[in-house]
């Protein structure tokens, strides 16, 4: 089984600039019309963490919610 | 890592811009001082003036915000006042490579152990947008307006030449291998400079045809060419190239220590 | 312990006066009339455990002191006229973050490159001035080289008192001089330390003003007190804040806190001011020609007084007007074409007249030049 993940986006810290949605491989993240990032499809993060590691405001955590490693 | 060790979560979020790369270079420098196990009390982090010289406000150490072009000056003294500190300066193009370019060179050469961190975003970004010695040749800038005559910099050159112990180059869109070399910077005694190619989506990318930061940090992905490989080139096919990689890696001694040894010597010359 | 009786040179009372105040620190660029100053320390400071370090420029210098005062050193550094004015941004940024530190002047014939080795008093107005912004300033004259010494001493130790910068103005003269000076007992010296802090670290606010004196502690780098320090207005956090009632707060406290001791902190000397219907006033080299001609105008049977004034910023207004509000005639003798003559016109009833005795072409101000200025000199 793969990893799983839940993404959190600290929404007062997100400045919208959509470096997170370009390397997620997913592609679950995007852009809301009030300029925050968004996860438009949860079940599929694979919590590699590229969201957290690229996002330059800190604004983004991700928690490994199954693990069968 | 825990942000609250390292950073003033209070101060948060911090004033750059949407898509700006500094604040991917700031979080590199703390997960280096993660890494090393360095005592917070004992870091200091210095500033100049400009978009870079920001950070120290965020993190959560002694930190300083000094006046423009200076604070390798500022640092200089710290860390010979108290060598026990572990001297961060925290600068950028014009902080670092116009203004305060002459205590960037007397530093390495003096191999002080101050580890410097610029922030290379290639622009003026606080006063909205004017171009640094660090310019590509050609850009747009609001005082090039017809195109940047100007050669850039390589400060990586310069400073392996003046002395310093440590020298690096990487670029926001390389993460991983930027905090490799801010880790080793921080691990050697003596001075280090650690050269981060970040992005100014407002003020650089949108004047030179790169609207979006996913852009620039293309521009970084395509322009990069390991030093190995850059062995091979000649300098016309490297112009406009950003070398990425480990410059200069010795040992000569820290100049403080040569301070101590000095100190013991006329003490000692005394009895 | 008894008395020191030596022979010595201005600029080398300095460093003295500075080693004996705890300076463990000095960060310089060499330039005349100025560098015997470096080269003592260069010398000394070793055989203390100090740190000298001769910087790429004289910016850096100021730079390297105001750091290591900020990693708990008490720091000098010492230049001339050109130096001075590079100096100028830092010595800003030091009177905004309250970094003690002391900048010794040695004064030469300017502007420009000017005369390297001449005396001037031309820099009296860029003491007070210099950096951009509203800021105080203490100044410190020394007239002779046992002043040098003690003045030195005083600087230092009001740098750490009012955590600011203290600019000792000296002239040539005065720093090449060579005289015999009888110093005070080491143990006669009483050494003044920057206030720390003794509250948790956790709560520590660099910038709250809970004592009177309306000085805020200073810990020293890696000393357990993290905190952030910005030439930008801030507030009690050391966080940039442009709330008007901030930054006018911090504003006007930089100015009180020594305003509100102003009256300790005028040094001077008179003679004979009771007995007199003219005055001379004067400062640093000036006044040993000063003192001269208040002599021979003396032995001349004429009733004049004379006012030496060591510290000229805050420029003393009440013991200037003390002494001269019943004279009818005030000579300012200065070797400048006319600065603190301002000053003293400023703070004097206008009906009393008051004529400048100045010399500004690099030779010492004579006591005749000054005599000529005096009523009934024939």
């Amino acid at each position: 089984m793969p990893k799983k993940g839940k993404v959190e986006i600290k929404e007062s810290w997100c400045k919208g600039c959509e470096i997170c949605a370009t390397f997620c491989p997913k592609k679950i993240l995007g852009l809301r019309n009030d300029g925050k990032m968004e996860v438009k499809d949860p079940e599929n993060c694979i919590a590699c963490n590229q969201c957290v590691l690229r996002c330059p405001d800190y604004a983004i955590k991700v928690e490994v919610i199954e693990n069968n490693d | 890592m825990e942000m609250e060790k390292y950073f003033r979560v209070d101060k948060l979020p911090h004033i750059w811009c949407p898509g700006c790369g500094h604040g991917s270079v700031m979080m590199s420098i703390v997960k280096g001082i993660d890494k090393m196990g360095w005592d917070p009390e004992k870091v200091t982090v210095v500033s100049g003036i400009g978009c870079s010289s920001r950070a120290p406000g965020y993190m959560n150490f002694n930190t300083l915000h000094t006046v423009h072009g200076r604070p390798i000056a500022f640092a200089t003294g710290i860390k010979l006042a108290n060598p026990e500190l572990h001297v961060i300066v925290i600068t950028g193009d014009g902080d670092g490579a116009a203004i305060g370019g002459n205590h960037l060179i007397h530093a390495c050469r003096r191999n002080i152990g101050i580890n410097v961190v610029l922030f290379n975003n290639q622009i003026y970004g606080m006063t909205s947008g004017q171009y640094s010695p660090m310019t590509p040749e050609g850009s747009m800038a609001t005082t090039s307006p017809y195109g940047n005559i100007e050669p850039p910099f390589d400060l990586c050159e310069l400073t392996r030449s003046a002395g310093a112990n440590f020298v690096a180059r990487g670029t926001v869109y390389h993460l991983p291998k930027l905090d490799s070399y801010i880790e080793k910077a921080f691990g050697k005694e003596g001075f280090s400079y650690v050269e981060a190619i970040s992005q100014c989506p407002t003020y650089y990318g949108r004047r030179n045809k790169m609207k979006t930061p996913l852009e620039m940090l293309e521009w970084q992905k395509k322009n990069s060419i390991d030093i190995k490989k850059a062995r091979d080139l000649d300098s016309e096919q490297l112009k406009g190239k950003i070398i990425t990689g480990i410059f200069a890696e010795r040992d000569d001694e820290e100049y403080t220590a040569r301070y101590d040894q000095l100190i013991k010597s006329v003490q000692g010359g005394k009895e | 312990m008894t008395e020191r009786v030596k022979l010595m040179q201005g600029n080398e009372a300095c460093v003295e006066g500075a080693l004996d105040a705890g300076v463990l620190f000095y960060a310089g660029y060499p330039i005349t009339p100025s560098s015997e100053i470096a080269e003592e320390f260069a010398a000394k400071l070793p055989k203390v455990g100090g740190k000298f370090i001769q910087m790429e420029d004289e910016i850096a210098s100021m730079g390297a002191v105001v750091g290591a005062s900020l990693a708990g050193k008490k720091a000098v550094t010492a230049t001339s006229g050109p130096g001075f004015s590079l100096k100028q941004e830092i010595i800003g940024f030091a009177n905004m973050i309250e970094a003690p530190c002391v900048i010794m002047n040695v004064q030469r014939a300017g502007p420009s490159t000017g005369l390297p080795t001449s005396p001037a008093q031309g820099d009296v107005m860029q003491a007070r001035w210099g950096t951009h912004g509203d800021h105080p300033a203490l100044v410190l004259c020394p007239n002779s080289v046992t002043d040098a010494y003690l003045l030195s001493f005083q600087a230092v130790n009001w740098a750490e008192r009012f955590r600011t910068p203290v600019i000792l103005l000296l002239d040539e003269t005065i720093g090449h001089l060579r005289e015999r000076v009888i110093l005070p007992r080491k143990d006669e010296m009483v050494i003044t330390n920057r206030k720390q802090p003794h509250g948790a670290p956790g709560s520590f606010q660099p910038y709250d003003i809970t004592d009177e004196d309306l000085i805020p502690p200073l810990p020293p780098y890696g000393g357990g007190y993290r905190f952030h320090t910005t030439g930008l207005y801030h507030d009690e956090t050391g966080f940039p804040s442009n709330r008007p009632e901030v930054t006018s707060r911090l504003l006007n406290r930089l100015h009180e806190k020594i305003d509100k001791y102003k009256e300790t902190l005028f040094l001077y000397e008179t003679y004979g001011l009771r007995q007199a219907n003219q005055l001379i006033i004067s400062y640093g080299a000036s006044a040993r020609s000063a003192k001269a001609a208040w002599r021979i105008a003396r032995e001349k049977g004429l009733l004049v007084g004379l006012l030496i004034l060591k510290t000229i910023w805050p420029f003393p207004e009440e013991i200037v007007a003390q002494a001269g509000h019943d004279k009818n005639n005030i000579v300012v003798a200065e070797m400048n074409r006319g600065q603190l003559i301002g000053e003293v016109e400023r703070v004097m009833d206008k009906r009393i007249p008051i004529r400048g005795a100045q010399r500004a072409d690099g030779v010492l101000i004579t006591p005749e030049q000054i005599l000529a200025k005096l009523e009934g000199v024939n």
